[in-house]
């Protein structure tokens, strides 16, 4: 909109003459400025709420000393009459980064990762930067400055933007004024960040939940450091403990962020506020749940340029239905209730600001909440609407001058007060001329429209034959051009002051030359409130999905009843399979198995010729998550994937229709100890709290071999390098972690430390590993480690040599859980076997299958079958690999794993024996809720393809309006692994 | 006795783990009947009581023994009620190239360089792999092996995969040139700060221009003196004389049609398609210029969050039901994984595809789109003896189970290094009870 003409305007600030009382004065004699500015007959915005129709305000000295209606205006004022115009506080930004440079990155150019920290005196991780001070740094950006002004802002909260604990921000008023005037504020909020500095190379913390676990440690930390338990002096812990009652702002940047970082600020008791990512609208009673207030942008996403059809193939409908509904994002907000300010952040211009203030109005904002949103909430969530946010008796003067309503595209901003300070942006002087005139040209009488924008108006005739050209305003003339059926007819008219008639000439294209008068009819009306209401109908806003891309549903799923009729049932119990059963599902559990079951209202699946199973368990995976490896240090206990479960993984769905109904995400294998897991039900739709396994037993993944030795990626400075280092580095931290459990248990006072806790944990049994692992020599090294300290080994996962000490591992107790087939991937699996799975079975082990892969996930009973090709397992062992066995091994096979009465039902219905290649899913359910269906799953094949040319459509009418939009381009979504660092 | 006959097994297979691995078959010298197996010819059909001869390493006669009378020749081997195929063949593949992905000592796949047509395979190809040998028990016994990298990585060659060394492993030697097109989407390069995106590639249409302008200069030189050899332009000479064929690596719609243009453009007469993710869009423009695609395995994800989660079990099918020429390659599986290749072709079996048709995808219509099909593919008289008998279903893992394999007619081991260690272990536990 405009945006190169705003660009070129010129700026005009008067500074007032502020001295600063106890400076000397060298350059003439010393005074005081003590005249008063007043502003008369306006429409004064106290706030969004409170509105004066006919008001006046008195400032001085950069602040308002009185407002009101009738107001007694100081005999020594400079008077400015507002008559028709509008006076609105100014905007503030409180995530603002304004006259603060983002160091530079660090270029370590090293061959290794950096473990170590750089700094001395501070906290031991880099990136945990409290003491610093946006205010330090603070340089007045003239440039940037200006263009805030021009948009109506008149003070920001800034900060420096770098590290995850990030210091403390400022509030600055926009005038050039040295810092003495323009820092409002330099002592009420911290920044937070899930991003580490850029000025260290700082391994840890490489993923978000490392993040997550460094920022409890460090508020562990400061608690401790507070009762004076350090015997060192730390200036970051310091300086947290200083800013603790600051007013916290997190860059959470999306919903899913904001729901887990709320997650760590309740269990320290601290409600921070958020910067929201736009997306909030699609889970939006949880962020309302989440209590804390948000800083949202208004960046709304452009429509995609899919005229070439074949980039449009890569569109994603999740992209399409972004661009659709995000500009309802602020309205959702204002309709549930939630605090909100809005934020310059993530747009590339102040400029942008009304265009998308307007979009997210005609998307059902109120325009007044709009303008609380950027005046008296911001300075509320920043503990300062004492000072801004609202035009009141002793609040400085920030204010706006407009021709009108603010938020109407016409509107101009002519100033912007900030402290008392003028600054012009379009003059006052500029006569509105919008409205309707008599017309009279070549003796065709007509009507002239002026709408559009004061300093730009566009101009109608009302006549078929006559038609405006162009039309220019400047300097109190119009000069138009009037199309005359295919004659030129130029005309010029003169502005008048005082006179709203307009005079002028008309020179006609064969020489003619008139006298034209231009008669007053009325003036242009601005409807607001009509127009609103109606633009909101009009748009084709499409319902939020769960979750909100293809294959969501329209709610979430719940449990019914639901009676099996006639099927093939694997129990996994000691009935074997059995034929022509009925199995009866109610309030989520298995409630009866047998022939002939009625029950009322349940739903009646008939399974002729089907086969009934319990849903696939995959000990192994690592979908369904933001991150899998911390691999900043060489232990990591303290990290646990629960708290970066991403439900919105389509690969969830994609395992339901393998049917796989419950899954291990493991941690990676970057370090000996790694993080916790995370088991989940995969409950498409649900949020992250909901997937994850009511009272699921506690679980870590440790690794061993190539990955965390690193033998193969550059890295040659992390200890262990070797197996010997492995096998010490465990006897290193199991020893420490009972002295801690020793003296914890003592009850002196002690460091809480997190890693430690997860530890002794596994000393006194209460959490289980579950061990990646290849050769022979590893496996059995850990089960003496583990031996040794008491504890038992749960489970090996990958241990493709376990058939080399089938015998040690069933005497250890340990369990296995393998891949059918692979090898050859590295050094370390070159002897794997597709039989080992067999052998361990024979030898007594309780073996699973699984998949550590998103895409053979969804087909473990084939691998599963592929242990009848290798090693010969009767059918019904080889389905337990995948079911029953790895129930057991996650201890959950009280609840899952068998098709047993009292059991969850988790059960898949197959099309044929699941073991068979040609064996589909056609029912997934989970709690006695249907998450995947065969043919529901084609009606929604359906349903994106009518969406996808519906959202196309739409966009290729913006684009054909003139709209704005953007080149196609597909989110990337890293498809994690074991190794993925 | 039974003890000793035990010892006498674990020495040898302890023994034989001195060699790397198992040792070739021997000529065939005795004429073999193979009696009352279900055959499944690989062109469709099946002969559920069959008599298969082979000779000289040769299928002498493959005929309906409950029909034809025929005399039996040589060793009769009953097979009744199990199934007989023609040997797989697995299409781009990295066998003998590569033995460890994650050493790189022992990869020899890739070259450096833009342009390398005059890279041949085959001498690169370790007859000896461990993982070759792993694939001769689920009845993959044909491989083309392809080099990878820069835009042309050079020749592929056809092997089979029972040999001493790459000579007598040779199938077809040099069959074909593999360039990989362009894409026409890029991703951002996230490691200097870019968006990690998909978008178009804006340099797409000067990469094009860049292939084109190689192509055009080969034939410049080749239509010259050659005063000054240059190795790769004369590499090249056989794509345009259509001795060799232009295996194109491209998985979008876009850029299959501009390759097949490309190749129309220089007269290439045999042009394959490998990768063809996005073919199933324009199947009746590849069936009308008889392009035929060795489509990406089905055991792999779909590339996009809004396709059927069974899009890539079924993309053979949506082809073949247009028409097109389709076999499966597993150039993006890992070398080990090309014994699952009778899996993949299972998969789209159960996506609804006439079992024998899937059959087809790894056998018949393989040796087809690799020139092959006069001597592989199928059970039919006059083609190589290179067969197997399954005592099941070999396309279904729970079924796939070999008793007999011939290459040629030579009898090959279905040993492996891991059948050893099998036997061994479960020995080591048996003995202990």
């Amino acid at each position: 909109m405009q945006k190169q003409l705003t660009l070129l305007i010129v700026i005009l600030t008067f500074n007032s003459i502020f001295s600063q009382d106890y400076f000397p004065t060298n350059d003439g004699i010393k005074f005081d400025n003590t005249n008063y500015t007043a502003f008369i007959n306006a429409k004064i915005y106290s706030s969004h709420n409170n509105i004066i129709e006919n008001g006046s305000m008195v400032i001085k000295d950069g602040k308002i000393v009185s407002i009101g209606e009738f107001l007694e205006i100081p005999k020594n004022s400079i008077i400015f009459d507002l008559k028709g115009k509008s006076v609105y506080p100014s905007f503030i930004d409180i995530y603002s980064k304004f006259g603060v440079k983002s160091p530079k990155r660090s270029s370590s150019g090293r061959r290794s990762p950096q473990y170590n920290n750089t700094r001395m005196g501070y906290y031991w991780n880099d990136h945990i930067r409290p003491e610093q001070n946006a205010i330090e740094t603070f340089e007045y950006d003239s440039k940037k400055a200006k263009e805030l002004i021009q948009n109506g802002f008149g003070a920001v909260n800034t900060h420096l933007s770098d590290g995850i604990i990030r210091g403390k921000g400022a509030l600055i008023a926009l005038i050039n004024n040295g810092d003495s005037n323009s820092i409002i504020d330099n002592n009420s909020t911290q920044y937070l960040s899930l991003s580490k500095s850029v000025t260290s190379s700082q391994s840890y913390p490489s993923s978000m939940m490392g993040v997550f676990a460094l920022l409890k440690q460090v508020y562990y930390d400061a608690n401790w450091y507070s009762k004076g338990s350090s015997t060192t002096n730390d200036k970051s812990l310091e300086a947290l403990n200083k800013n603790k009652n600051l007013i916290q702002i997190f860059e959470a940047k999306s919903k899913i962020n904001s729901l887990r970082i709320d997650k760590i600020g309740d269990e320290f008791g601290i409600q921070y506020v958020m910067l929201g990512g736009g997306d909030e609208y699609e889970r939006i009673e949880e962020i309302k749940a989440t209590n804390a207030s948000y800083i949202l942008p208004v960046n709304f996403p452009a429509a995609y340029d899919i005229e070439d059809t074949y980039s449009a193939n890569i569109l994603q409908l999740s992209d399409m239905r972004e661009w659709n509904q995000r500009p309802t994002n602020l309205s959702q907000f204002e309709k549930n209730n939630i605090e909100f300010a809005i934020t310059l952040d993530g747009l590339k211009s102040s400029n942008n600001l009304k265009e998308n203030i307007i979009k997210a109005i005609d998307h059902g904002l109120t325009k007044g909440k709009a303008l609380e949103a950027l005046t008296s909430i911001p300075a509320k969530l920043i503990g300062r609407d004492d000072v801004i946010g609202y035009l009141k008796k002793n609040y400085l003067a920030n204010f706006l001058i407009t021709s009108g309503d603010l938020f109407d595209g016409n509107t101009l901003i002519y100033e912007n007060w900030v402290k008392g300070n003028r600054n012009v942006i379009n003059s006052m002087e500029i006569k509105d001329i919008r409205g309707k005139y008599n017309f009279t040209v070549n003796n065709k009488k007509t009507v002239l429209e002026v709408t559009g924008k004061i300093d730009k108006p566009k101009a109608k005739l009302k006549d078929s034959t006559l038609s405006v050209k162009k039309l220019s305003y400047k300097g109190g003339w119009i000069n138009m051009t009037v199309n005359d059926d295919s004659n030129f007819v130029r005309v010029n008219l003169r502005i008048n002051k005082l006179d709203d008639d307009l005079n002028g000439k008309a020179y006609y294209s064969d020489g003619r030359v008139d006298n034209i008068k231009v008669d007053f009819l009325e003036k242009h009306i601005v409807n607001d409130e009509k127009s609103e209401q109606k633009n909101v109908e009009e748009k084709n806003i499409l319902a939020v999905k769960y979750p909100n891309m293809g294959y969501g549903f329209d709610e979430v799923q719940k449990s019914q009843d639901i009676l099996i009729k006639n099927t093939t049932v694997w129990t996994n119990e000691e009935n074997g399979v059995l034929n022509n059963m009925d199995v009866l599902i109610t309030k989520g559990k298995i409630s009866k198995i047998g022939t002939n079951l009625k029950y009322r209202n349940a739903l009646i699946i008939d399974g002729t010729d089907k086969h009934l199973t319990s849903g696939i368990i995959d000990e192994h995976s690592h979908i369904a998550a933001a991150s899998i490896n911390e691999g900043g240090h060489n232990s990591s206990a303290e990290v646990t994937i629960e708290e970066v479960i991403d439900p919105e993984d389509i690969n969830i769905y994609r395992n339901l229709a393998g049917g796989v109904t419950t899954i291990q995400i493991l941690h990676g294998s970057a370090n000996p100890i790694g993080g916790r897991s995370a088991i989940i039900k995969l409950k498409w739709g649900e949020n992250a709290n909901n997937l994850i396994f009511n009272n699921s037993p506690k679980f870590i993944k440790f690794a061993l071999g190539e990955n965390v030795k690193q033998s193969n990626w550059q890295s040659y400075n992390r200890f262990p390098q070797s197996r010997m280092g492995v096998e010490q580095l465990f006897v290193d931290y199991f020893t420490r972690a009972k002295e801690y459990d020793i003296l914890k248990k003592s009850g002196k006072a002690f460091r809480k430390d997190l890693e430690l806790e997860v530890l002794a944990e596994i000393l006194n049994k209460e959490r289980f590993i579950s061990c990646h692992s290849y050769v022979q020599s590893e496996i059995n090294m850990l089960m003496k480690v583990a031996e040794k300290f008491d504890f038992n080994i749960n489970t090996f996962t990958h241990i493709l040599e376990g058939y080399k000490v089938a015998d040690k591992m069933k005497e250890h107790g340990a369990g296995a859980s393998t891949f059918s087939d692979w090898w050859a991937y590295k050094f370390e699996v070159n002897d794997a076997i597709p039989y080992n799975a067999s052998i361990l079975h024979n030898a007594g082990v309780t073996t699973a299958i699984n998949s550590d892969d998103a895409e053979m996930s969804r087909r473990l009973n084939q691998e599963a079958a592929k242990t009848i090709k290798y090693g010969g397992l009767s059918e019904e062992d080889a389905w337990k690999t995948v079911t029953l066995n790895p129930a057991k091994l996650l201890r959950i096979d009280d609840r899952v794993g068998s098709i047993k009465v009292g059991k969850d039902a988790d059960v898949v219905l197959w099309n044929q024996n699941p073991l068979s290649v040609y064996a589909l899913a056609e029912k997934t359910i989970i709690d006695g809720a249907i998450y995947f269906d065969k043919e529901r799953d084609k009606k929604l094949r359906n349903e994106i393809k009518k969406e996808r040319s519906l959202l196309i459509n739409m966009m290729m009418e913006e684009k054909n309006n003139g709209g704005n939009t953007q080149p196609v381009k597909r989110k990337f979504k890293k498809l994690l692994t074991c190794e993925s660092i | 006795m039974k003890n000793i006959f035990k010892l006498i097994m674990l020495i040898a297979v302890t023994s034989s783990q001195l060699f790397a691995q198992q040792t070739p078959g021997n000529i065939q010298k005795e004429a073999i009947t193979l009696l009352g197996g279900i055959a499944h010819i690989g062109n469709g059909t099946i002969i559920k009581n069959s008599a298969i001869i082979l000779e000289d390493g040769i299928i002498k006669a493959c005929v309906d023994a409950s029909r034809s009378k025929i005399a039996y020749k040589g060793e009769i081997i009953d097979i009744k009620g199990q199934h007989v195929y023609p040997g797989f063949i697995a299409a781009n593949t990295s066998l003998g190239l590569v033995e460890v992905d994650a050493v790189r000592a022992s990869d020899d796949q890739q070259e450096i360089g833009e342009n390398n047509p005059n890279i041949n395979s085959l001498i690169a190809y370790n007859a000896e792999s461990k993982v070759v040998e792993s694939m001769r028990p689920n009845g993959v016994l044909i491989a083309q092996i392809s080099p990878g990298g820069g835009r042309i990585s050079g020749s592929s060659s056809i092997v089979q995969l029972d040999a001493w060394n790459w000579e007598d492993a040779a199938i077809k030697k040099n069959d074909g040139i593999h360039l990989n097109w362009p894409n026409s989407f890029t991703r951002g390069r996230w490691w200097l700060g870019e968006s990690r995106a998909y978008k178009q590639n804006p340099k797409y249409s000067e990469e094009i221009e860049n292939v084109s302008s190689y192509f055009r200069e080969s034939i410049a030189y080749l239509s010259g003196k050659k005063e000054t050899k240059n190795l790769a332009f004369e590499a090249m000479s056989s794509l345009f004389n259509n001795k060799q064929t232009l295996f194109i690596h491209v998985e979008d719609e876009k850029g299959i049609i501009d390759a097949v243009n490309f190749s129309k453009n220089f007269n290439i007469d045999k042009l394959v398609i490998i990768g063809g993710y996005q073919a199933h869009l324009i199947s009746e423009f590849l069936s009308k210029n008889n392009v035929p695609v060795l489509i990406q395995h089905t055991h792999s994800l779909p590339n996009f969050e809004d396709e059927d989660y069974d899009f890539t079990f079924k993309n053979p099918k949506v082809l073949i039901d247009a028409g097109v020429l389709v076999g499966i390659h597993t150039g993006d599986a890992s070398n080990f994984q090309t014994r699952n290749l009778p899996f993949y072709a299972g998969q789209v079996a159960a996506q609804g595809l006439d079992k024998e048709l899937a059959l087809q995808l790894i056998t018949n219509n393989t040796a087809k789109i690799l020139g092959i099909d006069k001597r592989l593919g199928t059970l039919e008289v006059g083609k190589d003896a290179t067969l197997f008998v399954s005592k099941g279903d070999a396309l279904d893992m729970k079924t796939n189970n070999l008793t007999i394999a011939f290459i040629s007619g030579r009898k090959i081991s279905l040993e492996t290094h891991q059948t050893e260690l099998w036997k061994r272990y479960s020995n080591k536990y048996q003995s202990k009870d």
